[in-house]
């Protein structure tokens, strides 16, 4: 059986990466969105969705750091 | 639980077979998190693009260009005609007496050629059952997402002239 504190490591980085995938998923629909929009003409959407994707991006990368710090402590 | 791994702990150059599939199969959590952040790196590149995009792009500018007589379409009719270049198909219809649409005559689909149905008094194309409105360009039915493009007609005397191209909104 795993040390309690593996178990929480393990769990922290299971939550960690449920809630990359999610991003991930509002990400994709954020882009087939903006691509629509743009090529229907409105070219208005395009920044705010850069800035939300640039914006969901970095969470990820936060996300991602923070499994990998965990991952490598669970390790030890 | 170890599922994974080199079944002793000899040197790698020791080892009689050095190759192991399944250790190189195995896609740890970290690899996998990786992967996933180059993803949205990926589809943040992709929103980027679009917004260069959107700040480079010029609004074309349109030359009027006559399409024909006012008297050559009947009421109820439609005819077909190029603009603003040789490669742009389309669409012009009579829908009353001194009233006239016209619309690209490329699907927003998937590019087919959409015709002019007077008994429905829609836009309709053949390849995907999409319908589009006579009074707008927008989408009435089918798999089309954005509204066909609207040429400005305007009528001077007896001619029709194209004045530009409208392009089509959202459904």
């Amino acid at each position: 059986m795993s040390p309690p504190h593996q178990n929480r490591g393990l769990t922290a980085i299971d939550g960690a990466m449920a809630l990359i995938v999610i991003l991930l998923m509002v990400q994709i629909w954020l882009l087939s969105a903006t691509v629509e929009a743009f090529l229907g003409g409105h070219r208005e959407t395009a920044l705010p969705g850069a800035i939300v994707s640039g914006i969901i991006f970095v969470a990820c990368f936060g996300l991602f750091c923070f499994v990998d710090q965990v991952d490598r402590d669970v390790r030890r | 639980m170890r599922w994974f791994g080199r079944p002793n702990n000899k040197p790698l150059w020791q080892d009689e077979f050095s190759v192991f599939t399944a250790d190189e199969r195995y896609v740890s959590r970290r690899q996998l998190a990786k992967f996933l952040t180059l993803t949205s790196f990926s589809m943040f590149v992709g929103n980027a693009w679009i917004l260069l995009r959107s700040w480079l792009y010029k609004l074309p500018s349109y030359t009027a260009r006559p399409v024909g007589k006012a008297d050559d379409v009947p009421v109820g009719g439609a005819r077909i005609f190029q603009y603003p270049g040789p490669d742009s198909p389309c669409i012009l219809m009579r829908t009353g007496a001194d009233s006239y649409a016209a619309y690209s005559q490329v699907c927003t689909h998937l590019s087919c050629a959409v015709y002019y149905s007077s008994e429905r008094n829609r836009l309709e194309c053949p390849c995907h059952n999409g319908a589009f409105s006579v009074a707008d360009g927008s989408v009435v039915q089918g798999p089309p997402q954005r509204a066909l493009p609207r040429v400005v007609i305007e009528r001077q005397g007896e001619t029709l002239v194209a004045l530009r191209v409208e392009s089509g909104g959202q459904v």
